[in-house]
């Protein structure tokens, strides 16, 4: 099951284990302004492929707007 | 959106994956780095200035001290993790000298958050004749002061297009 992470367990994920930070908004809203670092990826793009583009052996750490 | 993300990829052999669930609307609010053409906006919290802070139970005497040596006409009365909690001006501290903060605060003032959208907001601020607006995180916490004048400095024309593109839409 997925876990959840606060603003400051990404910040760690990302510094001490390399973690790779996917926004899944919209590609105008990613276009517009996103995490810093962060790669867009929409819901549809998450098939098989993705090993192509995101690393196995790395944490990935997903988001969107907020919670709602 | 992204706990269905998250699912899909763990279900696609990806073994360590989170979810942000407070997301973007938590990061910009705190202001951390973003990047993308949206990025460079005028904020709040770019413009946002330290403030002299206290905390409940401090004398009004030391705090007094406190506000007049950082030249400030107002203190905050925050918590250990500096969360707002309420203002206090000098000259409430003056008129007080025996008391502590919390007889003097004024609780639960006006905040907006760091990426708040300053145009409407400075017309806001004009409009009810406000001087000046607490900026902090999404989680309360104090990032500084933003003053009206200096937005209006920042902003510029853009004020009058927002009041012109506000009237165009009332009639």
């Amino acid at each position: 099951m997925p876990g959840s992470v606060t603003r400051e367990e990404l910040q760690r994920l990302v510094d001490q284990k390399g973690a790779q930070v996917v926004e899944v908004l919209p590609r105008e809203e990613y276009d517009d302004e996103h995490i810093a670092g962060a790669i867009h990826m929409s819901l549809e793009e998450l098939d098989e492929d993705a090993a192509l583009v995101l690393a196995k052996d790395r944490p990935v750490v997903v988001y969107c707007n907020d919670f709602l | 959106m992204s706990p269905r993300a998250a699912w899909r990829l763990e279900s696609l052999g990806f073994e360590r994956v989170f979810d942000y669930e407070a997301g973007k609307t938590d990061w910009t609010g705190s202001g951390l780095p973003t990047e993308g053409e949206g990025a460079e906006r005028p904020r709040p919290g770019m413009i946002a200035i330290p403030v002299a802070t206290c905390r409940l139970g401090e004398s009004v005497r030391e705090v007094e001290k406190r506000v007049e040596d950082a030249d400030d006409t107002m203190c905050i009365v925050v918590t250990d993790d500096d969360v707002v909690l309420g203002r206090v001006t000098l000259g409430r501290l003056r008129s007080n000298p025996d008391a502590v903060v919390d007889d003097v605060m004024t609780p639960g003032p006006t905040t907006v958050r760091y990426d708040e959208e300053i145009v409407g907001l400075t017309v806001r601020m004009q409009d009810k004749e406000v001087g000046s607006i607490l900026v902090t995180t999404p989680a309360g916490k104090l990032i500084g002061v933003m003053y009206r004048n200096v937005a209006e400095e920042l902003l510029g024309d853009a004020l009058d297009e927002y009041r012109a593109h506000q009237e165009h839409h009332d009639h």
